[in-house]
C-alpha cells in the first residue's frame, strides 16, 4: 500500500493530478492512498514552490505540473 | 505590421457583415475583431518564443539566486524576477513560504509577488500593441517601482513580526543556513527538443488560460470604444480632478482581473480621454488588490500584515496616477 500526497492549492491542476494518479493506480491494481494536501505547512515541509507536486510514500517525486503518466506508472511500480 | 489586422476587421466587418464604420454597431465590432484577432497571433507567436528562451528559468533557480544577493539589489532583483518569471496566482503562498525558508528577506519575497501580476510578457506584449512602447515601458517602470518600494518599506517597518507563526520560524531557520551551499543543486542542461516541448505545453496552457479575458476585456473596450460617447470621459473625467485617481484605485479593488483583460479597457480609457495617471491606477488596482489574493495570504500573514500591505498598495497606486497625471504633458 502506497501512501500518494498531491499538494496543491486547490486549483484545476491539482484535482487532474490526483485523478490522473488515481486512474493510473486503478489501471495497474497497485493499491493506493490518495490524500490531498492543501496546507502551508505541508509545503513547507516537503520543501514544494510550485503545485501541483506529488509526494509518494514521503518522498516528493514531482513538483510544478501535471505529471506525464509514464512517470506516474514509474513511481507506482517502483 | 499590424495593418494586417486591420484590413481583416474591415474586409469582415464592412465587408462580409456588411454593417458601415459610421454605425456604433460597425465601429465596435470592427475594434473587437481588430483587436482579438491581433492579440490572439501575437500571444500564440510570442509565449512560444518567449518560453523557447525562458525553459531552464524555474522558480527554484529563482530562489536559490535571490538566496545570497546583498539586500538592495536584492529589492531591484526580486521585482524583476518577479516581472520575468512565469506565475500563477494560485502558487503564491508556496513561492511565499519557499523563499522565506530559503531566509530571503520579506521584502525581496514581496517585491517579487508585488511585482508578479503586474507584469509579465502578456502583458507588455499587449501594452506593446494596443498602447505603443512609449507606454509600455512607462507602465512597467511604474510597476516594478511600485514592488520596489514596497519591498524596501516591509523590511523598513519589520514585517516579518505579523508573519503567522510558522513562517516566522521557517524564515529564522533559513536565515541561520542560508550560507550552507546547496548539496543539491545539479547543473542541468536541456536539449532543444526539451525546450520546444516545453514552449508548446506553455504556450497551450497560458492561451488556455487568457484567451476568455482577452475576449472579455476586448469586448469590454470595444463596448466603451462604440458606445460611450466621444467627448464624455473627457469632460467629466479627463481634467485629472484630483479625486479621480483614488476613486478609480477604490473602484479597481472589487473589480478582479489579470492583467490580460484590462489592458484592452485601458486602450479604449485612454483613447477616449481618460488622463493616463487615472487609467493606469484603476488598471493596477484590479490587477494587483484583489481580495482572492489577499484571502491566500491570509495563510501566512496575521490581520496587521495584511492591512498593512493592502493600504501601502492602495497608496502607492494614488501617488503613482497622480504622479503620471501631473507628469503627463511632459512625456
Amino acid at each position: 500500500m502506497k501512501t500518494v500526497k498531491v499538494l496543491g492549492s486547490g486549483c484545476k491542476k491539482c484535482i487532474k493530478a490526483a485523478e490522473l494518479v488515481e486512474a493510473v493506480a486503478l489501471e495497474l491494481g497497485v493499491e493506493v492512498n490518495i490524500e490531498k494536501e492543501s496546507s502551508p505547512e505541508a509545503m513547507l515541509a516537503y520543501g514544494v514552490m510550485s503545485t501541483p507536486a506529488i509526494v509518494i510514500d514521503e518522498t516528493l517525486v514531482h513538483s510544478g505540473s501535471i505529471p506525464s503518466r509514464e512517470s506516474v506508472v514509474n513511481w507506482l511500480n517502483g | 505590421m499590424f495593418q494586417i489586422f486591420t484590413d481583416f476587421a474591415s474586409w469582415l466587418v464592412y465587408g462580409q457583415i456588411g454593417l458601415t464604420a459610421e454605425t456604433k454597431l460597425g465601429d465596435a465590432l470592427h475594434f473587437f475583431v481588430e483587436d482579438v484577432s491581433k492579440i490572439f497571433v501575437l500571444l500564440l507567436l510570442m509565449i512560444y518564443i518567449i518560453a523557447l528562451v525562458r525553459a531552464s528559468l524555474n522558480i527554484e533557480r529563482v530562489r536559490d539566486y535571490l538566496a545570497d544577493k546583498h539586500k538592495g539589489l536584492g529589492y531591484i532583483l526580486g521585482s524583476t524576477l518577479g516581472a520575468i518569471t512565469p506565475f500563477c496566482s494560485c502558487s503564491s503562498i508556496p513561492v511565499f513560504l519557499g523563499f522565506t525558508s530559503a531566509g530571503i528577506p520579506i521584502g525581496i519575497t514581496m517585491a517579487f509577488l508585488v511585482t508578479s501580476p503586474l507584469i509579465n510578457e502578456v502583458a507588455v506584449l499587449l501594452l506593446v500593441s494596443l498602447l505603443g512602447w512609449k507606454f509600455t515601458l512607462l507602465y512597467v517602470v511604474v510597476g516594478m517601482g511600485i514592488g520596489i518600494i514596497s519591498g524596501v518599506f516591509l523590511d523598513f517597518i519589520n514585517a516579518q513580526r505579523w508573519l503567522k507563526s510558522f513562517a516566522a520560524e521557517a524564515l529564522e531557520r533559513g536565515r541561520q543556513e542560508s550560507n550552507v551551499a546547496d548539496p543539491h543543486e545539479v547543473e542541468s542542461t536541456i536539449t532543444m527538443l526539451e525546450r520546444h516541448r516545453f514552449a508548446v505545453e506553455e504556450t497551450t496552457d497560458i492561451f488556455g488560460r487568457v484567451w476568455k479575458w482577452v475576449i472579455l476585456g476586448v469586448g469590454l473596450g470595444a463596448a466603451l470604444h462604440g458606445f460611450v460617447p466621444d467627448g464624455w470621459i473627457e469632460t467629466h473625467l479627463g481634467d485629472g480632478q484630483w479625486w479621480s485617481v483614488p476613486a478609480a484605485v477604490l473602484l479597481g479593488i472589487p473589480l478582479y482581473s489579470n492583467a490580460t483583460a484590462v489592458i484592452p479597457v485601458m486602450e479604449s480609457l485612454i483613447v477616449k480621454g481618460l488622463p493616463v495617471g487615472t487609467t493606469m491606477a484603476f488598471c493596477m488596482s484590479t490587477v494587483a488588490a484583489s481580495f482572492p489574493e489577499f484571502i491566500l495570504l491570509k495563510q501566512v500573514m496575521q490581520w496587521r500584515l495584511l492591512a498593512v500591505l493592502f493600504s501601502l498598495l492602495l497608496v502607492a497606486f494614488t501617488l503613482a496616477g497622480w504622479l503620471l497625471n501631473i507628469a503627463d504633458p511632459f512625456i
